[in-house]
């Protein structure tokens, strides 16, 4: 009898018309709130795990010093890394990969010029797994030993770097709250719309034996399905932004951004956010009418 | 409800809107089950605020309501809207729903009670055959008169098989021969058992039935007799029956 009919025909509000395209807008900017997190989060879970157990040697070259002699101060910061305890080993970095590690931020056609430039040489080393080293005592023996020597435990920088990235991840995880907080206010106030539009129809049920449960859930229902909607068209924005933005960091070519890539399990999360929009405008609205309801005799 | 058993009873009620003034005052009377009564007086007097006690829209401000053997301030609130099924409402302004159609309008209550589909097909369209509307099951309130939205109202009010009826001018909106009909229909549902609370200050009409009346002036409640020349007696006040 009753088919599709609505007992309050929520659907045909204003509030209907508009908030999908709200939710929508929230989902969007969570999820990419969430993709910023997750992208930061592995980024600098991936500096600490490359750049923990590692140290490098700098030997600035000394005026017009023959490659002969740097090649021996080299090989004498060699031999006092690899007889220091906890060094598991120590390679001189390729002339070449310097030139490389240098291309992003000179640019590959400076780079031709710079051939003749007094390049630092540099000594790649690995701490032996579980091995503490004083860095402080084995930077001032290389000193000592090589003059123009220097050692980085690149711990100063990647404490700087990660502490960036936490503070960015804090900046996305407030970004989500305020998002959460947004996506309620505007659910109560389009359900306060509804319950002022709808006054007499809801009275009425009311007066002949509605439980408050069964008027909230005309407005649960609605809300249900404004957000799927709205979560569904967000999703599908925050997908088509996040692959866009990837394709574009892929062009640049350099290392100086990090690859924008989401693990399928991060895609998985990130839907999350439109699951949370939904319970968050379902239980919003049940909670908004309840109170209304609670204050008819 | 056994028959004869105390459907409502107030003692020394009184209710006011807000901080306004007091607009019954110290009403007592007690209705029981299976009776037919008339609820009297001028526009203004309280009648429609008296029925609103009555269904529950309103609590009173002082005294005792109890419905159904329950006091109603101190029946809790998830209690209450079984109590209101038990009490069919004809509002004096019908309160149809616009969007819905006859037969959906009268199925509402039984939706809300969660009687099945088959339940609601089954009774709904044979009530609304029952109040003359066979023709007009799928037609929406605003293209229905007066009258026709009036027995939609009642029929609504009585689908759930209510134990009290109250119904509120029904008669306001039709003319003569259509208020008589709805009259008729009225009593014969106090034939089947349903007690009733008329409010109405047409008083040819009172008079043409064998009813005590419960009349209001100003905010208080009088006993009078039936108007009808069949009446019996007044119903007494002071001992608590009104019937």
């Amino acid at each position: 009898m009753f088919g599709r009919t609505q007992i309050l025909p929520l659907s045909r509000d204003a509030a209907s018309r508009f908030l999908p395209w709200l939710i929508a807008f929230m989902v969007w900017l969570a999820a990419m709130a969430m993709a910023a997190v997750m992208a930061l989060s592995a980024m600098s879970g991936d500096w600490q795990q490359g750049l923990t157990g590692t140290l490098t040697v700098q030997i600035v070259p000394r005026g017009d010093e023959t490659a002969e002699v740097m090649d021996a101060r080299v090989a004498a910061a060699l031999e006092l890394l690899r007889r220091t305890p906890g060094i598991a080993s120590a390679d001189p970095i390729p002339h070449s990969r310097v030139l490389e590690l240098l291309e992003p931020w000179l640019g590959r056609d400076a780079m031709a010029g710079t051939i003749g430039l007094p390049l630092p040489r540099l000594i790649d080393g690995q701490l032996a797994p579980g091995a503490a080293v004083d860095t402080g005592a084995l930077g001032a023996a290389l000193s000592a030993a090589v003059p123009g020597a220097a050692l980085d435990d690149h711990g100063l920088w990647l404490e700087r770097l990660i502490a960036l990235a936490n503070a960015v991840e804090g900046i996305a995880f407030a970004v989500l709250a305020l998002i959460a907080v947004a996506a309620v206010a505007t659910i109560v106030f389009a359900t306060r719309a509804g319950l002022a539009i709808h006054q007499q129809v809801i009275e009425l049920l009311h007066l002949i034996g509605a439980r408050d449960g069964y008027i909230s859930a005309q407005f649960q229902w609605q809300a249900f399905w404004l957000s799927v909607k709205g979560g569904i068209a967000g999703l599908a924005l925050a997908a088509a932004t996040l692959a866009a933005l990837g394709y574009l960091m892929g062009r640049i070519e350099s290392g100086l951004l990090p690859p924008l890539s989401l693990s399928p399990w991060q895609w998985v999360s990130l839907s999350a956010v439109a699951i949370c929009a939904t319970a968050i405008s379902v239980l919003t609205a049940r909670l908004t009418v309840i109170s209304a309801i609670g204050r008819m005799p | 409800m056994a028959e004869g058993g105390e459907v409502i009873r107030f003692q020394n009620v009184g209710m006011r809107y807000g901080l306004g003034k007091e607009i019954l005052h110290d009403v007592s009377f007690r209705l029981n089950a299976g009776s037919f009564h008339f609820l009297t007086g001028a526009s203004g007097a309280g009648k429609s605020s008296l029925l609103r006690l009555m269904y529950l829209a309103q609590r009173p401000s002082r005294g005792l309501v109890t419905l159904f053997g329950h006091d109603i301030a101190t029946t809790p609130r998830r209690d209450l809207p079984a109590l209101r099924r038990r009490v069919g409402v004809v509002f004096q302004d019908f309160r149809l729903i616009d969007h819905l159609t006859a037969l959906e309008n009268v199925a509402l209550p039984l939706r809300i009670a969660g009687a099945s589909q088959e339940q609601i097909d089954e009774h709904v369209p044979e009530l609304l055959r029952w109040v003359g509307l066979s023709d007009h099951l799928n037609a929406r309130p605003p293209t229905l008169s007066g009258g026709q939205k009036q027995r939609v109202a009642i029929a609504r009010a009585v689908i759930a098989r209510p134990h009290l009826l109250l119904a509120d001018e029904p008669t306001g909106n039709v003319d003569d021969s259509i208020a008589m009909r709805l009259m008729y229909l009225l009593e014969e549902l106090h034939r089947i058992g349903t007690t009733i609370v008329v409010a109405t200050h047409n008083e040819p009409l009172v008079s043409r039935f064998a009813h005590p009346r419960l009349h209001l002036a100003e905010g208080e409640l009088l006993s009078l007799p039936p108007a009808s020349p069949m009446a019996g007696p007044a119903p007494s006040l002071t001992s608590g029956a009104a019937d």
